[in-house]
């Protein structure tokens, strides 16, 4: 219907009658919203539609320009001649005084005067020229404008974020900062909001200026408005910096401690991050974070007690420092499970430091060693932790068993209780623990040892991976596991050979490591095919076909790509097929093409194998099967035999 | 661009609702009552301006009626503010009495002042002009 209509409403445009046409206009800009190609109809009667008196008109030319100017940078161009045109309307309005028709509490049509400063924003993006032009303009209006009514600080708030986004004098920046200042201090809380977005796009162009109201942005924090507390944390947290970081993160901690809570995720998160960027001192730093997890504890991010464990790990003269601060916390309040999990962390690894007597940097804490057990045995049966605490709790109990001088039996109590408890974990964990005291006591003393220092993940790949793992699950306990037996053999086959395929766990941020060498491996297009295909399996109408490709750049490579055709008459659903190979191969298993073989011989299902072969070692390959056939889920096991000796030769 | 307009009274019944942008029926009620629940839990020292979801609103309140602007972000709150303001001057100014009774003539001045979303007539004499042909021409 648009492109029907639009020669007609660009002669409606042109039309005698006011009415009419600023109807049209507005038409126009709702065709080109929706059917953006017309837009080179309507760029013509711009220009002269530019020279209307009657704002109604005007008013829509530059929404129908601005709207233009939007979508196609073509007409940005050609609108920049006018410019000087616009300059000069918006000169009038301002210069002009009391108009009855237009004017709005003595600003003459502020409406008008925020669209065209709106449209010489977007004209004056980027461009030196048409900036120039403005600004003379935008002083003007910035210092003329009377400001003591609403209509007067809409239009100076458009003129600052004009100023801001072209490229305005660096007087003309002064001004604007200097106006929102001002806004700042108005007692209308309108006035200050906008202010302080304005503030926030403005914070990283002109990071000193806006840093001069700083004062002012604190201050706004301690609004009851939630609109204005969460503008100011905004601002905030992007102005804090080395010097400052000390006084600000006191205010934002205060802040924290009465924020609404959809503010307090946002706030702790802030403050931990901005501690780690301009951190003074590594004990300021653990203070910091200590704070923040007693007062928000449960609204940290996750990596927040992994971050704070690593901190302690790496500052060695804190040790004990932290050790006592993190017990006394513990010892009020054990709800906060962030909280709660560094504390038992940190009292694993460090009791014996707890225990020694005085410290010099805390107040001397005697504590004695049932106490420490008694806390340790309160979070493990408190209702308020969770699973992973209660993890966390019972390593560290653990660990104790080691560094405390007296006698393990209640330790060795806690650990049997807990072997038969219901959530599998812990019962795993205990398990293993009493196994360590019963048959491996004299390995004890060498698992549970202080752990070294964990790097930090980043580049690493694998080995910093499982370290992390190993922080976290206290997974020292490796050789305790029992061996497998027999049975389990293709289980392990397939655990190894899967686990290789299985993403990265989601702690690590850093993107597919595991998967990052073996996809290193050039993938070249695969070679005319040296080796034969192998038909694997056959039953009741599905057959699994194997073609063998190795690249020559890649000697250890073989590729293998799996497909499978139903010759049927029924469709073949949920098929799934996993491949194990002995544990000096590598394998990659990558996504099938889908799991449905339809009938009839249709489109097969394809599946690549790849395996990297770096010892030539003669190749096994066992393929597992499930898949829903005729009415009956089917589940097929088998060792692919008679495979060429091309495919690892 | 405007993407919605309301008018709610205090026991949070909207009393007129112009959409400009589509927004299926059902959705609409479910819209309005969020909407209308954050304005009016604020007091009257909280700024007039609320983020929600992903757009602004932009509210005002005279005597038991809020008038509630739905804007997207790149709108000056300020400007929508005064807007407002001067709607209801509009319809002061028309109407002596109260403004329920003839709500069809409140469409046609809201109709008037925005087009599509774009403020297009912010001139009393200009919007009530048509609306007083009108008038005229029923009296004849």
């Amino acid at each position: 219907m648009c492109r029907d209509l639009a020669t007609e409403v660009e002669k409606l445009l042109l039309q005698p009658g006011s009415y009419v046409r600023k109807k049209a206009v507005l038409t126009a800009v709702h065709m080109i919203r929706k059917v953006p190609e017309l837009s080179n109809i309507f760029l013509p009667p711009c220009a002269q539609l530019l020279h209307e008196r009657h704002h109604g008109i005007l008013l829509g030319t530059i929404t129908l320009i601005t709207e233009l100017c939007e979508r196609s940078p073509a007409a940005l161009k050609h609108f920049r001649k006018v410019v000087p045109q616009l300059v000069q309307i918006l000169r009038t309005l301002v210069t002009t005084g009391y108009s009855t028709e237009h004017s709005i509490s003595g600003v003459s049509d502020p409406f008008l005067q925020v669209q065209i400063l709106r449209l010489l924003r977007i004209l004056g993006r980027n461009h030196e020229e048409s900036s120039e032009t403005m600004n003379d303009l935008l002083a003007q209006v910035a210092t003329n404008t009377d400001t003591s009514r609403n209509a007067g600080n809409a239009v100076l708030f458009e003129t600052v974020l004009t100023i801001m986004d072209t490229r305005s004098a660096a007087g003309l920046r002064v001004l604007a900062v200097n106006i929102l200042g001002r806004f700042l201090l108005n007692n209308d809380k309108n006035i200050r909001y906008v202010a302080l977005t304005s503030l926030l796009r403005m914070v990283q162009s002109d990071h000193s200026a806006v840093q001069r109201h700083r004062p002012t942005v604190v201050e706004c924090l301690r609004e009851p408005d939630a609109s204005l507390s969460r503008r100011a944390l905004e601002l905030s947290l992007a102005l804090v910096n080395s010097s400052n970081v000390r006084a600000m993160t006191q205010e934002l901690q205060s802040f924290l401690e009465s924020c609404p809570p959809d503010l307090r995720a946002d706030c702790a998160s802030g403050i931990l991050l901005a501690a780690e960027r301009f951190a003074p001192t590594k004990r300021w730093h653990i203070d910091t974070i200590l704070r923040v997890l007693t007062t928000a504890g449960t609204h940290v991010r996750d990596d927040a007690v992994a971050n704070l464990t690593q901190l302690i790990g790496g500052a060695q003269e804190l040790h004990a420092y932290s050790v006592r601060r993190l017990y006394s916390a513990l010892a009020e309040d054990i709800s906060q499970q962030p909280l709660v999990q560094v504390a038992a962390w940190c009292i694993g690894e460090y009791g014996d430091l707890l225990l020694e007597g005085s410290c010099e940097e805390t107040e001397p804490l005697q504590v004695k060693e049932e106490e420490v057990l008694a806390l340790l045995e309160k979070v493990l049966q408190s209702h308020m932790s969770l699973p992973a605490t209660r993890g966390y709790a019972l390593t560290a109990l653990m660990k104790l068993s080691t560094r405390l001088r007296g006698d393990n039996n209640r330790i060795r109590q806690v650990v049997s209780i807990y072997g038969s408890c219901v959530d599998v974990e812990l019962q795993q964990r205990a398990v293993e623990y009493n196994t360590l005291f019963r048959k491996y006591d004299h390995m004890r003393a060498a698992i549970l040892e202080k752990m070294p220092l964990v790097e930090r993940g980043g580049t690493q790949d694998e080995e910093a991976k499982e370290s992390k793992e190993a922080q976290l699950s206290e997974a020292a306990l490796v050789s305790t596991e029992p061996p497998a037996s027999k049975l389990l053999d293709l289980l392990d086959l397939l655990d190894s050979s899967s686990g290789a395929a299985q993403p990265p766990p989601p702690l690590e941020p850093s993107p597919g490591g595991t998967l990052g060498h073996l996809l290193d491996l050039p993938c070249a297009s695969p070679a005319p095919a040296s080796v034969p295909n192998l038909r694997v399996f056959e039953r009741e109408g599905l057959q699994l076909n194997l073609s063998f490709v190795r690249p020559p750049e890649t000697p250890a490579l073989l590729l293998i790509t799996v497909t499978a055709v139903n010759t049927s008459g029924a469709d073949v659903t949920h098929f799934v097929c996993q491949a194990a190979v002995p544990k000096s191969f590598q394998l990659q298993l990558q996504a099938p093409s889908g799991d449905t073989v339809p009938a009839q011989g249709g489109l097969p299902v394809t599946q690549l194998l790849r395996i990297f072969n770096p010892n030539k070692a003669p190749l096994r390959l066992k393929l597992r099967l499930t898949y829903h056939h005729l009415g009956q889920s089917v589940q097929e096991i088998f060792e692919v035999n008679n495979l060429p000796a091309e495919t690892w030769q | 661009m405007i993407k919605f307009f309301l008018m709610v009274n205090k026991q949070g019944q909207t009393r007129l609702s112009k959409y400009y942008e589509h927004v299926e029926m059902n959705k609409r009620t479910l819209l309005e009552t969020e909407v209308i629940k954050s304005c009016l839990s604020r007091s009257s020292e909280q700024c007039s301006f609320i983020e929600f979801k992903d757009f602004k609103l932009i509210y005002r309140q005279y005597a038991a009626l809020f008038i509630v602007v739905g804007v997207n972000d790149t709108e000056n709150e300020m400007a929508i503010y005064e807007f407002i303001h001067n709607f209801v001057e509009v319809l002061d100014e028309y109407f002596s009495r109260v403004i329920m009774f003839n709500l069809d003539k409140v469409h046609i001045i809201l109709d008037e002042m925005v087009l599509n979303g774009c403020i297009v007539e912010t001139n009393r004499a200009r919007i009530l002009a048509p609306l007083l042909i009108l008038d005229k021409m029923s009296e004849s």
